[in-house]
């Protein structure tokens, strides 16, 4: 297949703790006919440091990552909101004024998160999960600082959505702060919790792998047996990659 | 370098309490009002934008509305006081007091007051103050402190006031909130005829007439500036706007912001003391304008947070404030917008921690009439926090270290091993309950996944890899 190509960064938490969410990514991009090429040397962007205002090991690894996606073809895809809101939005501002300025600026432009790239695609792959009803999670990041509240529901169109009280609400992850004030950001977690069980879905359904393993944490340590799963994982089986 | 305590310990002693579920309820009741308000407005995002530039353009041109505002006061036999810090403040009202022979004083609703300790101040001078505005009124009664800017006792439910007034008014006990208010108010009236000085926040001066503006719901604020012999109005200095055409503006996002009515019931507008014509009024008005910090939050990255107007909207959305309400944060401005207006006015020490307090959620700034990008400034505030040393050693160490492995590929791939095999005996089925060391803050709470046997990048070098 010679479709347009396009560059993958998974992100340090779906390459670590979730590489099915990165083959789920893979297997969506490459059957709306992209050509996917994963970028020799990748690891984070920087954002946990950047969150907690240690901007110069933001920018160190901000400038490894220019480095890495610099000078590739087509657009970059993340399967993350938040990280892609550090590239578009921080990089620029984390460079203003350097000599990284320009690059920085030309990698944020080709920079987009995975719903919001294939929702603007000809042939988006339909989502699936058969007979299983599913609730959505708007991430903050990719909901408020990257406008997209719409490319998901685009997508999860042909599922059974239930809807989810306070869906656009944060889920009390927020990065190092669900570990830096963890009794707060559990009990944010709780509200939300409380919720998804009762919208009553089978599968709660999100685009940030860092909210989801937070959310997927607290349900397992409620017992419940509702499901989490990335937007990616109802686009593309990781399994036929 | 110190630890991060005193926003965490009061958070952590707050949530799931009563306090807190309340402080839940009664944010998101406002805010729901101030959504479907907002929806049924057809100009609320354009007036939202005049209503910044209105904001923005005055902090720019501070100085000189100030210098007018005080020119035109003056020219209607009022009196304004510049003062630098909260002590001076309270000298300027103590001596006002003391040179009108002033004992009783009856207050409407000032957070400024609050910022500069006031009550205690008068009180222990022998000045007798009463607060009439009703929360704050519950709040003395108590001997409490606000919970929230807009909303003091948003902590209490009215069940928990008619348990109060039955103890410290000798009332039977009611928690109907229209007998309640009749309580209260029978308690108050005696005091508004009886009281020698009024003392008022200020909503918004307004620089071409000299005249101070301010919003209630209870017609206290009236009481309190027209009964009594003099009137002190407290601002602070950036809540000035130029014309009256602006003030207009700013009324309008202020009162759908805060509690979600077109228009607050009562806009009382002071210019100046009575007039021979007048039929009441004050003999004396004073306009303490206090910097108190202000200054220095003018000339830095934070400016742009004295646009605020004092709504409280960003309070009612912010999930973090919601969970512990307005207590946790240790003074009279919570929720993001205290977060940045706190160690602007009072320092990083030890208010560096409440920057921290927030998931950077982004929906304050959605919420803010004046789109204040309450975000960043926090962002801003935590690198100053950083630059200046004070995040805890694990976090400053472990982030050099995360950071030398993230830009050495060849380190992340055997970190990426290492991860899997270190977590072997914590971990059960792919779930690890029990993290050692600082990342036990999560596993308090949560199970966290075990790092992968084959990290993606493994598993594309292998199977993709050239």
């Amino acid at each position: 297949m010679q479709g347009s190509q396009v560059q993958l960064f998974v992100t340090c938490l779906v390459d670590a703790l979730a590489p099915q969410v990165g083959r789920s990514t893979l297997a969506a991009l490459e059957s709306a006919g992209c050509d996917v090429a994963f970028p020799e040397g990748q690891t984070c962007c920087g954002q946990p440091a950047f969150n907690v205002g240690l901007n110069d090991r933001a920018r160190e690894m901000a400038e490894h990552t220019l480095d890495v996606l610099d000078g590739s073809e087509g657009p970059v895809v993340l399967p993350s909101g938040s990280c892609t809101e550090m590239i578009v939005h921080h990089y620029p501002q984390l460079f203003a004024g350097t000599d990284r300025e320009e690059q920085a600026k030309r990698v944020a432009g080709r920079t987009r998160e995975l719903s919001q790239f294939l929702a603007d695609q000809e042939n988006p792959p339909p989502a699936g999960c058969a007979g299983c009803t599913v609730a959505y999670h708007y991430s903050c990041h990719g909901l408020r600082g990257l406008g997209l509240d719409t490319t998901a529901d685009a997508l999860l169109d042909g599922v059974d959505r239930v809807p989810l009280e306070g869906d656009r609400e944060c889920c009390g992850f927020g990065g190092l702060f669900s570990v830096e004030m963890p009794a707060v950001s559990a009990a944010i977690m709780d509200e939300k919790l409380d919720r998804v069980l009762a919208s009553g879905a089978d599968v709660l359904v999100g685009s940030d792998i860092s909210c989801l393993m937070h959310l997927e944490g607290g349900l397992r340590r409620r017992g419940a047996e509702t499901k989490v799963k990335h937007i990616a994982e109802l686009l593309g089986a990781a399994d036929d990659v | 370098m110190s630890e991060p305590v005193t926003f965490l310990a009061r958070a952590e002693a707050l949530v799931g309490t009563h306090e807190a579920n309340a402080i839940d309820n009664g944010a998101r009741t406002l805010l729901k009002k101030r959504d479907a308000v907002a929806a049924d407005f057809p100009i609320m995002e354009e007036l939202r934008d005049r209503a910044r530039a209105i904001r923005l353009h005055a902090l720019n041109n501070l100085d000189r509305l100030l210098a007018h505002f005080a020119d035109r006061v003056e020219e209607q036999g009022g009196v304004v006081h510049f003062a630098g810090d909260a002590e001076e403040a309270r000298s300027i009202i103590a001596a006002i007091l003391d040179e009108t022979s002033s004992k009783l004083v009856v207050k409407s609703k000032s957070m400024v007051s609050e910022e500069i300790e006031l009550n205690d101040h008068l009180q222990s001078r022998g000045v007798e103050v009463v607060e009439t505005d009703l929360g704050e009124y519950i709040v003395q009664l108590a001997g409490d402190t606000p919970s929230h800017i807009i909303a003091p006792v948003l902590h209490m439910t009215r069940q928990d006031v008619g348990g109060l007034f039955e103890d410290q008014l000798d009332v039977d006990y009611t928690d109907d909130p229209t007998e309640l208010n009749q309580i209260a108010r029978d308690h108050l009236r005696e005091q508004f005829l009886r009281a020698d000085a009024g003392i008022s926040g200020v909503n918004l001066a307004v620089s071409e007439s000299g005249s101070v503006v301010i919003v209630t719901n209870e017609g206290n604020g009236r009481l309190t500036t027209t009964a009594p012999r003099v009137h002190i109005a407290l601002m602070g200095m950036e809540r000035i706007v130029s014309r009256w055409e602006d003030a207009a503006v700013v009324l309008e996002v202020l009162a759908k912001s805060a509690t979600g009515q077109r228009l607050s019931v009562y806009t009382n507008v002071i210019t100046g003391p009575r007039r021979p014509e007048d039929n009441d009024g004050p003999e004396q008005v004073h306009v303490v304008i206090i910097d108190n910090g202000r200054s220095e939050i003018l000339a830095g990255e934070t400016a742009e947070i004295l646009a605020c107007i004092r709504c409280g909207a960003c309070l009612n959305v912010c999930p973090v404030f919601r969970s512990v309400g307005g207590h946790a944060y240790g003074t009279v401005y919570s929720g993001p917008v205290g977060s940045v207006v706190t160690p602007g006015l009072h320092g990083m020490e030890p208010w560096w921690e409440l920057p921290y307090a927030s998931t950077l959620c982004g929906a304050c700034e959605e919420v803010c009439p004046i789109r204040i990008q309450i975000p960043s400034m926090l962002l801003k505030l935590r690198q100053r926090a950083a630059s200046e040393g004070r995040l805890p050693g694990w976090l400053e160490k472990g982030m050099t270290r995360y950071t030398r492995t993230a830009t050495t590929p060849e380190k992340w791939r055997r970190a990426k091993k290492w991860a899997f095999w270190l977590t072997a005996p914590m971990s059960s089925r792919g779930w690890i309950r029990r993290i050692p060391g600082p990342g036990r803050g999560w596993t308090d709470y949560r199970d966290f996944p075990r790092p992968a046997k084959e990290s993606f990048g493994e598993w594309w070098r292998l199977k993709r890899g050239s």
